[in-house]
């Protein structure tokens, strides 16, 4: 019985007796940590914090705690690994590998893998460059829309297929990952016969996304309000909580952790404010437009899957596709929107890699590219076997993959040495996310 | 409804003693009444309800009355049709043959939908929980309550806390931890939780003790009772005889389809229970007699 697990048991629930009249002070409840009495102070959620580490429930730590190790060797065997320059060139390697693990979480919670979303994503990203190139020489805005639409259309179209007729996702999507890339080859050979099988970004907009800098004073006042809003959010949501008779974390614990995310946003525009110019007399500064638009696509995926009731049933039928159809979800209509998101996240993604190359290429490897994107959603701490995972882990996972290549690109290692340490990478991360599992059953 | 609620509640309390002789000689007066025709206890009762599924028939002629406020197990051996008879009264089939009253009124129950808008809450042998999600999030699974279209969590938690406490749960650390992580009898409260807190009037529970441990089981026959000492009606199926009487107020036995045998708790004991459920009658024993003549 739990009582033989937990000793804390009798010292936080309330007395049957008594519960209809005190329930709001005797109960017990607490947002994220366990084992918090009501009136806990910031030790008492220290230590259910670290308690909840050794139960095997640590969340992102692992990936977290990777990332600086990998970070501190690169620094050691390379000083300029950490300089601005090479810092925001790490973003925009990053960006493109976040999104698509992003694109792939909404998929993998369910269960499911979507192994198009390279090509798929390619498709959109060609269509909006298409349209953005002479003679049709629509905006950036259009484009863009019509470039997202077009990858939604074909997650949808796949998910309907998978759903429906009740096939393998696995096969459907590899399908998918064939046909996607034919039709990407004859798009762009079509429109653009003679030049080799690309297509430039002809859309200074666009060109941007990657490669054009917020201004620096832009950047802090973008930081500056996104940070107001996020510690009026806290503070709002604590209190609503207070008000109803549930249990809010400490005011010094929001703060603190507040206080946490200004620190990284401020040395994120510091860092990005430095001039990182390679010629001399030339200046080169501010936050690259990918970075905010990458946050605002982890904050808004973030929303959706824990705000809105698609996002709860993605995790139920991640989670118990039989308990979630018996609870009156409708388990086809949530699946098919879950692919379709993954389609049009994943042109996003392709989007920002052909805004960083200049264009729209026949020879991209969406094969490779996907598996990519799953590999940071995973290395971030996502399940394949769907129900647990966070929009937060494709951001980390993203993060430790290019910061493998971009460090192993300072040190100058060979392609192949790259590709075994990138899979031992993602290997440590299966290994760790198994591990803390067991240990979490075990409780 | 509040009448009856009452009235169930009393009687209620005369069964904490079921065990002494005095107790079972009210239970013997107020259940020998509600054996013959619908009255104002009876929640639920089953007219001459048929189920075939091909050649197979399932049930032939089942007449069953279920009265609030009291436990209603449901016996037989694989195959009685036990598992037929609560998929009619969910929903899930519907009768070929035969009525369906709800407090007296003709009902049709042809779908989930129809049998949760009646109030009948189904808590199935494998729970039917997403191991993943917090306690909340799964006892208000399909029904969760928004605010300006997105998830509103305060009263989600209220409503929960509220409602295990009812039911005296409160062995979980905190109701915000997942499923997975449960006990098996917790993870059962958190069934029955989900079940009733939708202003359930009937519970069906398929196996609840199946799965569980001694003090497990302990603790599920008692939320049990208390769901019954709350005027909801609960109907249990079980292999397991010694839960069966530990916590049942009235029997009914399935033979092949047809119900064979129906009456207070007190009148049958394990043997005669095995005997019908086993042969569909009892040869040699008076209140055989009795049980059999009670249907056919």
């Amino acid at each position: 019985m739990a009582e033989t697990n937990n000793p804390h048991t009798g010292e936080v629930t309330a007395p049957p007796a008594i519960v209809e009249e005190t329930a709001a002070d005797q109960v017990t409840l607490d947002p994220e940590l366990t084992a918090v009495p009501p009136d806990a102070g910031v030790n008492e959620y220290v230590t259910a914090w670290f308690k909840r580490v050794r139960s095997g429930q640590s969340g992102v730590l692992p990936v977290v705690g990777g990332l600086i190790v990998i970070i501190i060797i690169f620094q050691i065997e390379r000083s300029r690994f950490l300089s601005a320059l090479n810092l925001v060139n790490l973003l925009q390697q990053s960006a493109a590998f976040i999104v698509l693990g992003m694109a792939e979480i909404f998929v993998l919670l369910l269960g499911e893998i979507d192994l198009s979303l390279g090509y798929s994503g390619a498709v959109g990203a060609a269509v909006m460059t298409i349209l953005a190139y002479p003679p049709i020489n629509l905006g950036w805005g259009p484009a863009i829309l019509a470039g997202l639409a077009a990858s939604a259309a074909i997650g949808f179209a796949q998910g309907q297929i998978i759903s429906r007729l009740r096939l393998p996702p696995f096969v459907v999507t590899l399908a998918g990952l064939l046909f996607w890339e034919g039709f990407l080859i004859w798009l762009i050979n079509n429109q653009s016969p003679s030049n080799g099988g690309s297509i430039r970004i002809n859309n200074a907009t666009i060109y941007d996304i990657v490669n054009g800098n917020v201004s620096v004073t832009a950047s802090w006042i973008v930081l500056a309000v996104a940070l107001l809003l996020f510690a009026a959010a806290s503070v709002t949501r604590d209190r609503r909580r207070r008000a109803g008779g549930l249990v809010a974390p400490p005011l010094s614990l929001t703060v603190a952790k507040i206080a946490a995310v200004a620190a990284g946003g401020i040395a994120l525009v510091a860092i990005c404010g430095a001039n990182r110019a390679v010629f001399v007399g030339t200046t080169v500064k501010g936050v690259p437009w990918v970075v905010p638009i990458v946050i605002a696509i982890v904050v808004l995926w973030t929303f959706v899957l824990n705000r809105t009731r698609f996002g709860r049933y993605v995790y139920a039928i991640g989670g118990n596709r039989e308990a979630a159809r018996r609870a009156g979800i409708n388990v086809h209509r949530v699946r098919v929107l879950a692919y379709t998101l993954a389609g049009l996240t994943a042109a996003a993604a392709i989007i920002i890699l052909d805004s960083r190359t200049g264009g729209a290429n026949t020879d991209i490897d969406g094969g490779q590219t996907v598996l990519y994107g799953v590999a940071a959603a995973v290395i971030g701490g996502t399940s394949l076997l769907g129900g647990r995972g966070k929009m937060v882990h494709a951001l980390l996972g993203g993060l430790v993959i290019a910061t493998i290549y971009n460090g192993m690109g300072l040190l100058s290692l060979s392609a192949d040495i790259q590709y075994m340490i990138t899979a031992l990478v993602l290997l440590a991360a299966v290994i760790v996310d198994a591990v803390s599992r067991r240990g979490q059953t075990a409780t | 409804m509040m009448d009856s609620t009452s009235a169930a509640s009393e009687s209620q309390d005369g069964n904490v003693s079921r065990s002494a002789s005095a107790g079972r000689e009210t239970n013997l007066g107020s259940d020998g009444q509600a054996a013959g025709t619908p009255t104002s206890d009876v929640l639920l009762s089953l007219r001459r309800i048929s189920k075939h599924f091909g050649p197979v028939t399932a049930l032939d002629g089942v007449d069953i009355e279920v009265p609030a406020g009291r436990v209603t197990a449901l016996l037989g051996d694989n195959g009685a049709g036990k598992s037929t008879l609560i998929k009619v009264i969910a929903g899930i089939h519907e009768a070929d043959h035969g009525e369906i009253y709800w407090n007296g009124e003709r009902v049709h129950i042809r779908t989930p939908h129809d049998a949760t808008t009646l109030g009948v809450a189904t808590v199935y042998q494998d729970l039917a929980l997403c191991d993943n999600l917090d306690i909340v999030a799964n006892m208000f699974l399909g029904v969760e309550v928004r605010r300006h279209g997105t998830l509103d969590e305060t009263p989600m938690e209220l409503t929960a806390r509220e409602t295990l406490a009812g039911l005296s749960v409160t062995s979980v650390r905190s109701i915000r931890q997942a499923v997975g992580s449960l006990s098996g009898g917790q993870r059962q409260s958190v069934a029955v939780a989900r079940a009733v807190m939708g202003d359930a009037k009937l519970v069906i529970m398929d196996e609840p003790t199946a799965a569980l441990g001694v003090s497990q089981t302990a603790m599920v026959l008692e939320l049990i009772q208390r769901l019954a000492a709350g005027g909801i009606a609960v109907i249990v199926i079980s292999h397991n005889l010694n839960d069966v009487f530990a916590v049942a107020d009235r029997v009914a036995i399935l033979h092949l389809g047809r119900l064979v045998s129906t009456g207070p708790a007190s009148d049958y004991d394990r043997q005669s229970a095995v005997e019908i459920m086993t042969t569909g009658a009892l040869s040699d024993r008076e209140n055989g007699a009795r049980g059999a003549a009670a249907t056919i």
